[in-house]
């Protein structure tokens, strides 16, 4: 991985709650190259969210490093990090809680290019115009209007028109389509993947559904309460997983075929409090091949297969 | 569907007065289910599901209008009075919600919510009712059901707290048990975990269940028929097998289709549904999946297809021009 973008080194978030700490992120590493998709997954409450906007700067992580196009982001403040996001921006997943429902489409558009200085009014229309037609919307028909009278489809091809209004490098798209619809959802993953491809951009996709993440991702790292089981590339890792809590969640998605009998109870108990995370691997405690290795030690993330690391004592495939 | 349907659904019409016009949420719905049986409905959101089940427990708003019939074992629920509705809904008609936040009541414990719903409908007395109560929160599967008596409903899981759910709805042995979207917040591991419980209760009660969802992949595996409504109308219905085997609605081909596959390679593009569903206070004239059916043709635009039977008499599909057999 000579050129990566992103680089993420030991990311430690901690949030301070009536006087306990939950350790909703706890050493992340790992490094998106120019032009990939990386697909992050996890259940809720894994720290999937909060490791994406860690990574943007939007919640200042307690140590470890961002390195983006090789200057570090933790170490930024002010003007400098101010200058920095208009490289990466951020995809949310309700997008109609994520417009301003008093202000126009085109003004909530616009309002980047205001903030990093865009002065002229006719170059903001014509960069909105172009960005809103890419996404597939008529701007003569949509610059004037408020977001209520857009369905939630519609409204997450406008939050995409406005991330994508500054030509970034780089966008965090947390949960883009879970809010969505089966039928509006192909339409918004192809979009994005289209958007890629023609602004040349790298993603960091956060979700919670494994086929989707599949769907756009190059490779895929897999969350549970805080720390990554597992990375590798998408195909290698949902034909050969090697954490058990990989296989776990493959084995969970309902298949859509009535021949596939849906295996019973996959999934014993539910992911402990980020606040006690348990000592040694944190999924053990639901894990079928824990034993007191497990909760003596930390599992570090090792190779497994070319490319394919897995924070596991006894993985599923045997180390290589 | 045999004869001896414990529910049945006639010609079921719901319409709601709007600013903008009236709003026909289910339009004309025929649906049974029987004893042991589960009926899956699978629809996008606004496709009139919820309204349907809303319906069925005779809940609608206010102003809703309701047409049709809804047959429950042996009554004509639209013809009861309030009271004798109220102790049918508790008992024999069950229902568990997407969130279970908006059926539990957060100022009272676990324990109070169930011990009242067994009092009150099966006449237990306070000590015979704690008992049940920790019978049941153990068979749904939550660990340490005497001390979850005492706790609130803010203190548990998503998960858990749609456990609590599930027994309150099982307390009394319902006879059907209608599962609007029971999984749909919570997490895909949860979400097996729930599904297997209800699969579980209802093959040991024999109980007839209906599955509501937007996910046909819940529906595959999990359900002896499926109907799938568009734009307040059922448009396929089949057993749930035969349905996957031979899609005939171009809508259920497109839906299924736009699903990303776990087994399809990254980044193969995703046959998507053009366009969004019909605004439902403009009704489309002819078919309402037309304006985004590949298949569609000028008839389409024109008439609407009833539902109906073509070779088998237990797959109905409302669409002129219907996915040929075998394909």
């Amino acid at each position: 991985m000579s050129a990566s973008l992103l680089s993420v080194e030991n990311l430690v978030v901690e949030y301070a709650v009536g006087g306990k700490t939950i350790h909703a992120v706890s050493g992340v590493s790992f490094e998106v190259a120019r032009g990939e998709t990386l697909g992050l997954v996890g259940e809720s409450g894994c720290g999937k969210s909060t490791l994406g906007r860690a990574v943007l700067q939007l919640r200042r992580p307690v140590s470890g490093h961002v390195m983006f196009d090789g200057e570090d982001l933790t170490a930024m403040q002010g003007d400098a990090l101010r200058r920095m996001r208009r490289r990466v921006q951020l995809i949310f997943q309700d997008p109609i809680a994520s417009l301003n429902p008093r202000r126009r489409i085109g003004d909530i558009i616009a309002e980047p290019l205001v903030i990093a200085g865009v002065k002229d009014p006719g170059k903001r229309q014509q960069l909105v115009c172009e960005v809103l037609s890419a996404v597939g919307l008529d701007p003569a028909l949509v610059i004037g209007r408020l977001p209520h009278e857009f369905s939630g489809g519609q409204c997450q091809r406008i939050c995409i028109a406005r991330a994508l209004v500054l030509k970034p490098e780089f966008i965090v798209c947390d949960e883009p389509v879970s809010a969505l619809d089966v039928s509006i959802r192909a339409q918004i993953l192809n979009l994005l993947e289209a958007m890629k491809a023609r602004f040349g951009l790298t993603l960091l996709f956060i979700a919670h559904d494994l086929a989707v993440v599949k769907a756009v991702s190059d490779r895929v790292a897999v969350m549970y309460l805080g720390r990554l089981c597992e990375v590798g590339p998408s195909e290698q890792l949902f034909v050969r997983p090697a954490h058990p809590y990989t296989a776990l969640l493959i084995e969970a998605i309902p298949v859509p075929d009535p021949d596939v009998r849906p295996a019973e109870s996959v999934a014993a108990g539910e992911p402990p409090s980020p606040m006690a995370p348990p000592s040694g691997c944190r999924f053990r405690t639901r894990c079928p091949r824990a034993d007191n290795r497990c909760s003596d030690e930390v599992p570090e993330l090792r190779a497994v297969a070319p490319g394919q690391f897995a924070a596991c004592h006894h993985p599923l495939i045997p180390s290589a | 569907m045999t004869g001896q349907a414990l529910l049945s659904v006639e010609q079921v019409a719901v319409d709601l007065p709007t600013p903008r016009g009236n709003l026909r949420a289910v339009d004309r719905v025929d649906l049974g289910v029987g004893a042991g049986r589960t009926l899956g409905i699978v629809g996008e959101s606004g496709s009139g599901k919820t309204m349907l089940s809303r319906a069925i427990l005779q809940l609608l708003p206010k102003k809703a209008r309701l047409s049709g019939r809804v047959m429950f074992d042996g009554q004509d629920l639209g013809r009861l009075d309030p009271e004798r509705l109220r102790q049918l809904r508790g008992r024999s008609l069950a229902v568990v919600f997407q969130d279970p936040m908006t059926s539990l009541n957060p100022v009272l414990t676990i324990g109070t919510q169930l011990i009242e719903t067994l009092q009150e409908h099966l006449e237990l007395d306070a000590l015979a009712a704690k008992k049940r109560s920790v019978e049941l929160l153990a068979a749904v599967g939550i660990p340490a059901p005497e001390q979850r008596l005492r706790q609130y409903p803010h203190q548990l899981s998503g998960g858990m707290r749609q456990r609590v759910a599930i027994a309150i709805a099982l307390s009394c042995e319902p006879k059907l048990l209608i599962a609007d979207e029971p999984t749909t917040a919570l997490d895909v591991t949860i979400q097996a975990q729930i599904l297997d419980l209800l699969a579980r209760e209802q093959r040991r009660r024999h109980m007839a269940m209906i599955l509501i969802t937007h996910d046909l992949g819940v529906v595959a595996g999990r359900t002896d028929e499926v109907a799938v409504m568009y734009a307040g109308r059922v448009v396929e219905r089949a057993p749930t097998r035969a349905l996957f085997k031979k899609m005939r609605m171009p809508y259920t081909e497109a839906l299924l289709a736009a699903l990303p596959k776990i087994d399809a390679a990254p980044h193969t593009p995703l046959p998507a549904i053009s366009g969004r569903p019909p605004d439902p206070t403009r009704p489309v004239q002819g078919c309402s999946f037309s304006p985004r059916c590949r298949y569609a043709v000028d008839q389409c635009q024109r008439e609407k297809p009833l539902l109906s039977a073509a070779e088998s008499p237990d797959h109905q599909f409302a669409c002129f021009h219907p996915i040929e057999a075998g394909v």
